[in-house]
């Protein structure tokens, strides 16, 4: 079950001379840099990352074993920490104490992304302060407690550094505590509590992870993804299994777990060299390597039976699209009962289909009345994979599902129906194929009566093109002439085609009728009317129309001529013909 | 058993009879061709009680009149009889299998001075053929529905099977035709649709394809609201005999108890369940008897080879009707029925208050100007919608009228005028009554229209009737 596994090491680490007797290996986790400094410096620095192509190499004197060692953004100012009371900056520059806080901290965490840093005070260092760095100043946030396991008597420090992680999750900062399972008080095995740390800035514990196990645990996310390493069990057998948070509901996946897939290079799974930094980072030092954790989403699909949950968890990821269409196929693909999860999974696209169809709107609104007189300029909305639209379920879901062999016709029109109501109910203006696909299916077993109901309670919207397909029906189905027909009147910028339809059924007095009755008789076409009518063969239906346009013309122009342009010609001597000179309408004498 | 209801005109004493039923009878001439064995032909024939000979003698006119007449056209055989006290109806559903229906003319029955006795009056002028005859071919249809062709019932167990099962059918039947109200609206033999939005409509779709699915037995669903038709998965002729049988007779019978207040006794038992509004019209009346039988109806369709017969559940929930047709072939169980009761209950329930609230919120849009002031019907040919407001409601009795039966004779002329010819057409007739009445045929379309006009001319009601039609029926293409 190699396969199955659904976390992975980036396929390009970072790559960086490992850890060695003369070689030290620093990590800035706000830069996301490697640095390997050898001999102090003296025999040269080499920095890595973010990504394999950005590198800086430099030499500096070895002054004495480095602790620390920090680019600035952009590698502008370098800062090295050789005692622990002091940071050289090998270029001259002035610092100045800005604010300062009086506390006693145990330890700290910083997180660079939201640029907040927490600080562990008390004796039992379980009182947690946060302050929060914006715009040059700092502020402090509202300390909040850990619960810890167990209360120790005497007092002494009993939260580590290590069981504290800071990360951003949905946009969100969290505090994820790992709580180590305690035999004397009551908890069974480990959990991963996050505190949520608001902009307001009060802190409330929001989610529990119950991890149902005990042993040593790192923690990452990947996705927005909490991911939870157990590193217990070293052995390849008996890989370690990652937790997933989902928005709200958390999934314990049973079986399978995380193996790195084949990475560049052959490494020992949770080396006791591995380091876990956030939000996805995992370090080799004794390799020298630098990965990047990544969820594989095809095997999740089998974590979630409820297909709904499923679609929520996929909904939420980078890099879902195919993912999603590929489970729409296949849940379309079941029967028996099958309808309702359809129907749901439809329901939670079209949702997110929607919010993006209205957020695109309300930007190009807002584009359009001009420049925004609030400071907000409003932001493109972002298209991320999760937007599933009608082309992408009609391309990769719909189209072949109707072509597939063995399952009942009757099943397709209620998926395509099922499709075009969550469209409807989101108020979603359905495309034209999706239509064609629903009469293409209902032609094809003949289900033309259910056709002509769709159309009477206007579930297939009006358009030209729909009325043009219900045209090419009329053959195997007559009533489509008058549905077709009905549309095109409801449409009322369709006269024309109304027109050419009446004449081509030879209604030539229908369709005079029906374009006086618009107002458009005064620009038709005489040569139009009298080529039909003059086909019809029925000589007092040539002279009627023919006399019609007579009249038109005296009306408009003072005389019944034809104008030349008109190409009428023909139709004067045919009607001289069957009629007589005479019979012509003689210019009214005013 | 004759049906004379008699009615007071306005005169002294003078008094209206309307038309009625005196004979109705089916045969096969080919059963008993030899002479001393024409009583074999006879399969049918109401009233029982009329002596051998004049059945015999009544049929074998009927049959005579068929034959004289077919040597003037052999393609088509003689329709009706007509004669001063009343007229005859013949039809030929299937080969060598007559219908005959004899209706009495209406007729004034003004009394006479001096003890003598009333002279009759007979309005023989007063009845239509084509409403008339349209009733007998609902007849065979109804028939049909219930008991498939008369050739199946012969294949099955001979003449005396046909007989009997005519007799049992027919009996009954016959009781319920109301000849005096029969109108236009039965030449149509339309279907009334439950107008609705698009999204109730694509729930109800959702509804009916998820009820499908999970009772997998459903070969059909229709879906009826205000017995008026919004989905029918049965083909439209099959359709249409069974939104008659549904709305005429099945529904009036069971409307009653539900008008009835929550305590009164004539209220079915709701089976126990809180939680929906569903029961059973056919088969069960409660669920929870423990001696109740899962019997329904069979009705007989249409199908690719020849017809299929099927089990007919109706179900319904408040003003939501539900008709679900299973194979006959299959035996249906308590099992089934709970399992259909507790998915489709609930579900039914909810979408009948949705398709109300919807309801009540496109009328409160749409505003009491739109609704019509005028007296019309429109039919239509390609799917058989219909809509009156010129008919009341129709109860299990009658089908009340709201104008003259004079005006309705004028309606019905003017569509026989239509049946005549293919082209679009318009009549305006003005009726003795000071009423104008107005015909309207556009393609497969029809529109009667009835307005109290007294004063009004012809172009100001031509103006009147474009109005109608720019209000009512902007979204199709019927043309000026």
């Amino acid at each position: 079950m190699a396969e199955e596994h659904y976390l992975e090491l980036s396929e390009n680490p970072v790559q960086f001379e490992h850890a060695s007797s003369v070689n030290n290996v620093f990590f800035d986790e706000a830069n996301k840099q490697v640095f390997a400094v050898r001999s102090g410096g003296a025999t040269g620095v080499v920095v890595k990352g973010p990504d394999d192509k950005s590198s800086v190499a430099f030499r500096m004197d070895d002054k004495g074993e480095v602790k620390c060692i920090k680019f600035s953004i952009g590698n502008k100012i370098l800062a090295v920490q050789r005692t622990s009371k002091s940071v050289v900056f090998p270029d001259k520059r002035s610092l100045k104490l800005l604010k300062s806080q009086s506390i006693n901290v145990n330890w700290y965490q910083y997180c660079p992304e939201t640029a907040v840093i927490l600080l562990s005070t008390t004796v039992q260092g379980n009182i947690l302060q946060p302050f929060a760095f914006r715009n040059g100043t700092m502020s402090k946030m509202s300390k909040f407690e850990i619960e810890l396991p167990v209360v120790p008597k005497p007092a002494k420090l009993s939260l580590s550094e290590r069981d504290i992680a800071m990360a951003t999750i949905y946009g969100q900062l969290y505090v994820m505590y790992l709580k180590h399972h305690s035999r004397t008080a009551n908890s069974p095995s480990a959990e991963v509590v996050l505190y949520h740390l608001s902009r307001e800035g009060s802190c409330k514990k929001s989610h529990v992870l119950k991890l149902n196990t005990t042993g040593k645990f790192a923690l990452n996310i990947v996705d927005n993804l909490v991911v939870v390493h157990h590193q217990t069990r070293l052995c390849p057998e008996h890989p370690p299994a990652p937790v997933l948070l989902l928005h709200r509901p958390l999934v314990f996946p049973a079986g399978p777990a995380a193996v790195p897939s084949q990475p560049p290079v052959p490494c020992q799974l949770y080396s006791s060299s591995w380091s876990v930094f956030q939000p996805d980072i995992i370090i080799s030092a004794s390799e020298g390597y630098l990965w990047y954790l990544q969820v594989k989403l095809p095997p999740t699909v089998n974590l979630l039976q409820d297909k709904g949950k499923l679609m929520d968890f996929l909904l939420r990821r980078r890099e879902c699209k195919m993912v999603i269409l590929s489970v729409c196929s296949q849940s379309a693909y079941l029967t028996a009962g099958s309808l309702p999860v359809v129907a749901t999974v439809f329901d939670k696209l079209n949702q997110v289909y929607k919010d993006y169809l209205e957020a695109e709107q309300s930007y190009t609104q807002a584009m359009e009345s001009g420049p925004s007189r609030g400071s907000a300029a409003q932001k493109r909305p972002v298209r991320t994979q999760a937007v599933i639209d009608q082309s992408d379920m009609y391309t990769h879901v719909l189209s072949s599902f109707t072509e597939r062999k063995g399952v009942s016709h009757k099943f397709i029109i209620a998926v395509l129906m099922e499709y075009i109501r969550s469209l409807n109910q989101f108020q979603i203006t359905v495309q034209h194929y999706l239509y064609e696909l629903v009469i293409k299916t209902l032609v094809q077993h003949n289900l033309f009566y259910m056709l002509h109901q769709f159309l009477q309670y206007h579930v297939l919207s009006d358009s030209k093109p729909l009325a043009c397909l219900l045209l090419s029906l009329e053959s195997t189905y007559p009533p489509a002439h008058q549905l077709s027909l009905d549309m095109l009147k409801r449409l009322s910028t369709a006269n024309d085609e109304i027109i050419e339809v009446l004449l081509s059924k030879q209604q030539v007095l229908g369709a005079l009728r029906f374009i006086r009755s618009v107002g458009g008789h005064d620009n038709a076409s005489a040569r139009k009317f009298l080529d039909a009518a003059q086909q019809t063969g029925d000589q007092m239906l040539f002279y009627t129309v023919f006399r019609s346009f007579q009249q038109r013309n005296q009306r408009l122009r003072g005389s019944p001529a034809f104008n030349p342009g008109e190409h009428c010609e023909e139709h004067v001597a045919h009607f001289k013909q069957l009629f007589g000179e005479q019979a012509l309408m003689k210019p009214s004498t005013v | 058993m004759l049906m004379i209801s008699p009615k007071m005109a306005s005169g002294m004493q003078e008094k209206q009879y309307t038309p009625s039923l005196l004979s109705f009878f089916i045969y096969n001439p080919t059963f008993g061709p030899r002479e001393g064995e024409e009583e074999k032909k006879i399969l049918f024939y109401h009233p029982s009680d009329v002596e051998k000979n004049e059945k015999i003698r009544n049929v074998g006119l009927c049959e005579a009149i068929v034959q004289f007449t077919r040597t003037f056209c052999p393609t088509k055989p003689a329709k009706s009889l007509h004669t001063q006290k009343n007229r005859q109806f013949f039809f030929e559903p299937e080969e060598n299998f007559w219908m005959v229906m004899v209706v009495r003319n209406p007729m004034i029955e003004k009394p006479n001075k001096d003890g003598k006795p009333p002279t009759v009056e007979y309005q023989e002028e007063e009845m239509l053929d084509t409403v008339y005859g349209a009733v007998v071919r609902q007849c065979y249809s109804m028939y049909k529905l219930f008991n498939g062709t008369f050739s199946r019932a012969m294949q099955a167990g001979g003449v005396e099977l046909l007989m009997q099962k005519l007799e049992k059918f027919f009996y009954r039947y016959l009781q319920t035709l109301h000849l005096q109200s029969c109108d236009l609206l039965d030449v149509f033999g339309g279907i009334s649709f439950f107008p609705l939005d698009k999204m109730t409509y694509l729930k109800i779709q959702s509804f009916v394809n998820r009820v499908e699915e999970s009772l997998s037995l459903i070969k059909y669903t229709a879906f009826l609201y205000n017995d008026q038709l919004i989905w029918s998965g049965l083909e439209q002729d099959d359709m249409r005999i069974l939104y008659k049988y549904l709305t005429t007779s099945l529904f009036p019978r069971h409307s009653e108890p539900e008008l009835a207040g929550r305590d009164s006794p004539m209220r079915p038992e709701v089976a126990g369940n809180l939680l929906h509004y569903g029961r059973f019209l056919t088969g069960p009346t409660n669920l929870k008897d423990p001696e109740a039988k899962f019997r329904f109806p069979k009705i007989f369709v249409s199908a690719e080879d020849g017809y299929e017969e099927l089990h007919l559940i109706v179900y319904k929930a408040m003003s939501a009707a539900a008709c679900f047709m299973i194979s006959a072939s299959v035996e249906l169980t308590r099992e089934f029925c709970e399992q259909l009761d507790s998915l489709v209950g609930p579900q039914l329930t909810l979408l009948a208050s949705d398709i109300c609230e919807q309801f009540t919120i496109n009328r409160r849009i749409s505003g009491p100007e739109k609704e019509p002031h005028f007296k019309f019907i429109y039919f239509n040919h390609m799917n058989l919608a219909e809509k009156s407001t010129i008919h009341m409601r129709k109860t299990a009795s009658v089908c009340l009228t709201s104008v003259h039966p004079d005006l309705m004779k004028i309606l019905g002329d003017i569509n026989c005028d239509f049946a005549r010819v293919d082209e679009d057409e318009e009549i305006i007739v003005k009726a003795m009554t000071d009423y104008w009445v107005v015909g309207k045929k556009s393609d497969q379309r029809e529109l009667y229209v009835i307005l109290n006009q007294k004063n009004a001319n012809l172009i100001e009601v031509n103006e009147e009737v474009k109005r109608l039609c720019a209000t009512q029926f902007n979204n199709i293409f019927f043309l000026d």
